[in-house]
């Protein structure tokens, strides 16, 4: 029998970030016709600066998601970064001062991944444990001071330069960067089919010969790492170390990740649907702030957007089995 | 005399008081389909487990092409040619089919591109993968949607291919009909005989005895952690093996003989 591919608009219709991406598109229409400030490159730069915190955590929290994780240190441990990065960066050259706070947020991130693998204990309660604990730290570390007086390396992501009539950070480059080079990894090389497998199903990725306690902690550690970018993203557009930051940030990347489609039953979703919904939460935010809605709407529309997201990923599922 | 393929002498597994294995012999020899029969907890599936690497034996020796080997996970039993399809566990839901062909071993692209940006060579994947279902008679209509989107009989039929394709030794199915339908099990046994045609030994596990007396060459009966019966089809009747393996009859000198009066009677065999 003759093996063929998929027709391209099946491919379309069958791809896991079109619902996401089509609610992107109505809603920035609805804005566009809601408010004429709404569609300029200038508010689109700033919709982008709003969500790059916690769209690049919301990178590291698909990653994990993916895997049939989830990672409620997050936020806690990018604000931990933040930290690190800033009091080091007053006595010691700003650059190892970044690399140090890269490398701490990459180690919550193992031993997050080892306590999952090793002690075999639920993402859940590891990531809610490191939660306090890392939360506690920040405010040890930091004398619940806010660090000020930051060296230019520290804030350099938050610098703008010129595309056309259009200001655009260097973080929001970074970020649009991140979500491509793990794009391409996830979609592209063995590692990615393989966290895809190992989410699917760790038995089956086992036996198929996929080191799977390997790939876990390498995963979390990953995440870890682009938490630490976060960090560094935070510390540069606040231009300071504020140990207060990223307090609801772990609930707002899981938000991103599941309205950009990825299921929390992990191995199914793309990292790509996460940018969008990453934007759709900004374009909310934004569009309903520019029609003077009170922003407590916004949360509200938020909730309900979510608990869209994951019912129309139970109906998905349920219509395939 | 010729050497079994593989086999396994005296394998003991225990799970806290639970003995799962209690000194299991096992021969495959070059070219069968060889069916392995047993109730519940025989320990049929911990017998197929510890000759896979899957899990780790007590004690006792697996040999292969008459060599002692260890194997200390799925992977090394897979270097060695030893390829298996695990029931209900065989293939990633979401992933689609070349993907799952070349799970753990996939192909990059050559050059730059494979060796420093680590590209995965989707084309060359998806056209072997095609190469292979053409081979064993599998008709598909994509190899790019997710496995989930197969009937159960096709999702089978990929797994049996990525086994075949891969296995140089033997080929395991762990109950390969169990959760299908009666033209879809007749597929996928056409297709089990494909494979011993090309050469390749079958371990097949199944409750099924009909499928059982149709395809295979011998028939190893498991019970309570042992081999205690190496039959062919022809020899005996489907009632009689079912009485071996229950216990009502056992074998000695390659006769059934009675070992459960009482049971024997009730079903017909005395």
């Amino acid at each position: 029998m003759a093996v063929t591919e998929a027709s391209l608009p099946r491919r379309i219709l069958t791809t896991p970030t079109a619902g996401p991406l089509a609610a992107l598109i109505l809603a920035c229409v609805f804005f566009s016709l809601n408010s004429e400030q709404f569609l300029t490159g200038g508010n689109f730069s700033l919709i982008i600066q709003q969500v790059m915190v916690v769209g690049t955590l919301a990178i590291g929290q698909t990653l994990i998601i993916l895997t049939a994780g989830i990672d409620l240190s997050n936020g806690a441990i990018m604000a931990f970064g933040g930290i690190v990065m800033a009091k080091l960066s007053l006595s010691i050259p700003p650059l190892v001062a970044i690399g140090a706070g890269l490398a701490v947020c990459a180690a919550f991130g193992l031993i997050n991944g080892l306590l999952v693998t090793k002690i075999v204990l639920p993402p859940f309660i590891v990531t809610l444990g490191m939660l306090n604990v890392v939360f506690a730290l920040t405010h040890i570390y930091s004398q619940d001071q806010t660090v000020t007086g930051l060296p230019p390396e520290l804030t350099f992501l938050g610098q703008t330069f010129q595309l056309g009539d259009t200001r655009v950070t260097y973080g929001s480059v970074l970020t649009i960067a991140l979500f491509l080079l793990f794009a391409y990894l996830l979609g592209h090389t063995a590692w990615g089919r393989h966290v895809y497998a190992l989410g699917n199903s760790p038995e089956i990725a086992r036996l198929t010969g996929i080191r799977t306690d390997r790939l876990t902690v390498g995963v979390y550690s990953l995440a870890g790492l682009v938490y630490g970018i976060a960090a560094l993203l935070l510390v540069s557009r606040t231009g300071v170390g504020d140990p207060q930051a990223g307090q609801t940030d772990n609930l707002d990347s899981i938000t991103a990740v599941v309205l950009g489609g990825t299921s929390l039953f992990g191995g199914r979703g793309q990292v790509l649907g996460t940018l969008i919904g990453a934007l759709i939460v900004g374009v909310f935010r934004n569009g309903l702030q520019l029609m003077g809605v009170p922003s407590i709407y916004q949360t509200l529309i938020t909730g309900i957007l979510v608990i869209l997201a994951v019912a129309v990923d139970q109906l998905s599922r349920r219509r395939t089995r | 005399m010729t050497t079994a393929v593989l086999q396994a002498r005296g394998l003991v597994k225990r799970y806290g008081h639970v003995t799962a294995l209690d000194g299991a012999d096992f021969d495959l020899m070059p070219g069968e389909v060889l069916a392995v029969i047993g109730d519940n907890g025989a320990g049929k599936t911990t017998l197929i487990k510890a000759l896979t690497g899957a899990i780790q034996p007590d004690s006792g020796e697996i040999l292969l092409d008459g060599k002692r080997v260890r194997f200390s996970d799925p992977l090394e039993a897979r270097r060695h040619g030893i390829e298996t399809v695990y029931q209900d566990l065989a293939i990633a839901a979401s992933l689609d089919i070349a993907t799952n062909m070349f799970l753990g071993r996939e192909l990059r692209r050559p050059g730059v591109l494979g060796k420093v940006f680590r590209m995965l060579d989707k084309p060359r994947m998806r056209a072997a993968s095609a190469e292979y279902m053409a081979e064993l008679k599998i008709g598909l209509r994509s190899l790019s949607v997710p496995v989930e989107s197969l009937s159960g009989g096709q999702r089978q039929g990929v797994a049996v291919a990525r086994a075949v394709a891969w296995a140089s030794h033997v080929v395991v199915m762990d109950e390969p009909t169990a959760a299908l339908g009666v033209k879809e099990s007749g597929q996928v046994l056409d297709l089990i005989r494909r494979v011993r045609d090309r050469g390749l030994p079958v371990v097949l596990i199944s409750h099924n005895m009909p499928h059982v007396f149709e395809i295979a060459d011998r028939i190893h009966v498991q019970r309570l952690g042992r081999r205690v019966a190496q039959l062919k089809p022809g020899e005996h009747s489907m009632a009689e093996v079912v009485a071996i393996m229950t216990g009502a009859l056992t074998v000695s000198e390659g006769k059934a003989v009675i070992a459960d009066k009482d049971a024997a009677e009730a079903i017909g065999l005395s």
